[in-house]
């Protein structure tokens, strides 16, 4: 359970890219990563690809879904997901059926730029009426959700998500810095990679 | 020939049971090793939900909107697992956009969707998405059978389930109005 008190306000606001890299560097070779539409997964890619990275190229809001399926399929390995602000938005109901299910492996990072960077930097209705996503999270029966300080509690939310059972939320505030790469736009290659990586794919060849 | 199913006796042992196609339904999922069970609830699939509620092999998943249920199945091939989704015909409507996952993944997304709007229907509110169910999934790359009658249900869905593992994309088997009507609104 996490001791944090930082709300929404007052969460410092931290670099995407720095704490993908951060988790990366954290969580090692075994978990699954689901990036999420948009920049979420371009910093995932710019991080460094991992056999079990998923980027999820297209349609919003459903990185958690996502993760939830993969998150039910291996229930020995834990699962993250990048998901944005926006992209939550929009599938807002999906904390409920996470809630529901409680995922002990789920780890959801909300990567929380108060608006829609990839096509211009116009801001959500979250950002423009104060919403508080990781309240709503709390509200929608997920208590282990706690907006992350500054870096170094970062590191200690995340290891928080290794070391016990969720399903988590991480709230990141996060700058307006551009991405720092761009993920190859290939959706079979990409989703086949991953199934490798998972040991989901049944083919007797290598590679 | 209609006969009550309390008592959780097993209907699918009698193959011309108008009411059994709910229990070859589940017998199927079984088959083709599903454990994943997405759903948005429709009364046409009450009995099949209760039929996979009680099976500890098989994770039922309610969702807030059918559009999860596309994502999640995804999310379950990437790890593993086979997955279903069941829902209304009104339903179909609120995942189009996301069909575009299979698609581009190249991964089976089996659906069995009870219709509505097109066989006696009471709401005016289901009758538009009702007739557009097909053209709509097709339009989307999806593969479509119809079954109306009760007989045909079981085969038309080991069909789907077999083109969806077997082939990589999404499926859909519509189970007709009438035959729903037929078990359902009698009681």
């Amino acid at each position: 359970m996490s001791a944090s008190v930082t709300t929404a306000h007052n969460a410092k606001r931290m670099n995407r890219a720095a704490l993908v890299r951060r988790l990366v560097a954290r969580i090692g070779e075994d978990p699954a990563v689901i990036g999420g539409i948009g920049h979420s997964n371009f910093d995932l890619w710019a991080a460094g690809h991992r056999a079990r990275n998923f980027y999820m190229l297209g349609s919003m809001g459903l990185a958690v879904p996502i993760g939830l399926g993969v998150a039910l399929a291996q229930p020995r390995r834990k699962v993250f997901v990048l998901e944005g602000d926006g992209s939550l938005l929009m599938q807002l109901g999906c904390l409920s059926t996470v809630a529901a299910q409680r995922p002990a492996n789920l780890a959801i990072l909300l990567l929380d730029n108060g608006t829609y960077q990839i096509t211009g930097g116009q801001r959500t209705p979250a950002e423009l009426a104060g919403t508080d996503l990781v309240a709503v999270a709390r509200a929608a029966g997920l208590p282990q959700a706690a907006w992350a300080a500054d870096e170094a509690d970062f590191d200690r939310l995340v290891a928080q998500c290794l070391d016990t059972e969720g399903p988590h939320v991480i709230g990141l505030k996060l700058d307006d810095a551009p991405p720092a790469g761009q993920t190859e736009r290939d959706p079979a290659q990409i989703r086949d990679r991953f199934m490798r990586g998972m040991g989901a794919k049944r083919s007797g060849l290598p590679g | 020939m209609l006969r009550p199913d309390e008592g959780g006796r097993m209907s699918s042992e009698q193959p011309g049971d108008a009411t059994a196609w709910p229990d070859q339904i589940y017998d199927l999922l079984k088959e083709h090793g599903i454990r994943q069970v997405a759903l948005v609830p429709d009364a046409g699939h009450a009995r099949l939900i209760r039929r996979c509620l009680a099976d500890n092999a098989m994770r039922v998943v309610p969702l807030t909107t059918e559009e999860e249920g596309i994502a999640m199945l995804f999310g379950a091939w990437l790890g593993g697992e086979k997955g279903v989704l069941l829902m209304q015909s009104s339903g179909v409507g609120n995942c189009i956009n996301m069909l575009s996952v299979a698609i581009a993944h190249r991964t089976p997304c089996p659906m069995i969707v009870t219709m509505r709007g097109e066989f006696g229907e009471f709401n005016p509110f289901q009758v538009p998405m009702g007739q557009a169910t097909p053209a709509v999934l097709e339009a989307m790359g999806t593969l479509v059978r119809r079954a109306d009658r009760p007989e045909d249900v079981a085969p038309t869905v080991d069909a789907t389930l077999r083109l969806a593992f077997n082939t990589y994309r999404p499926t859909a088997t519509l189970i007709g109005q009438r035959v729903i009507g037929a078990k359902t609104f009698g009681k």
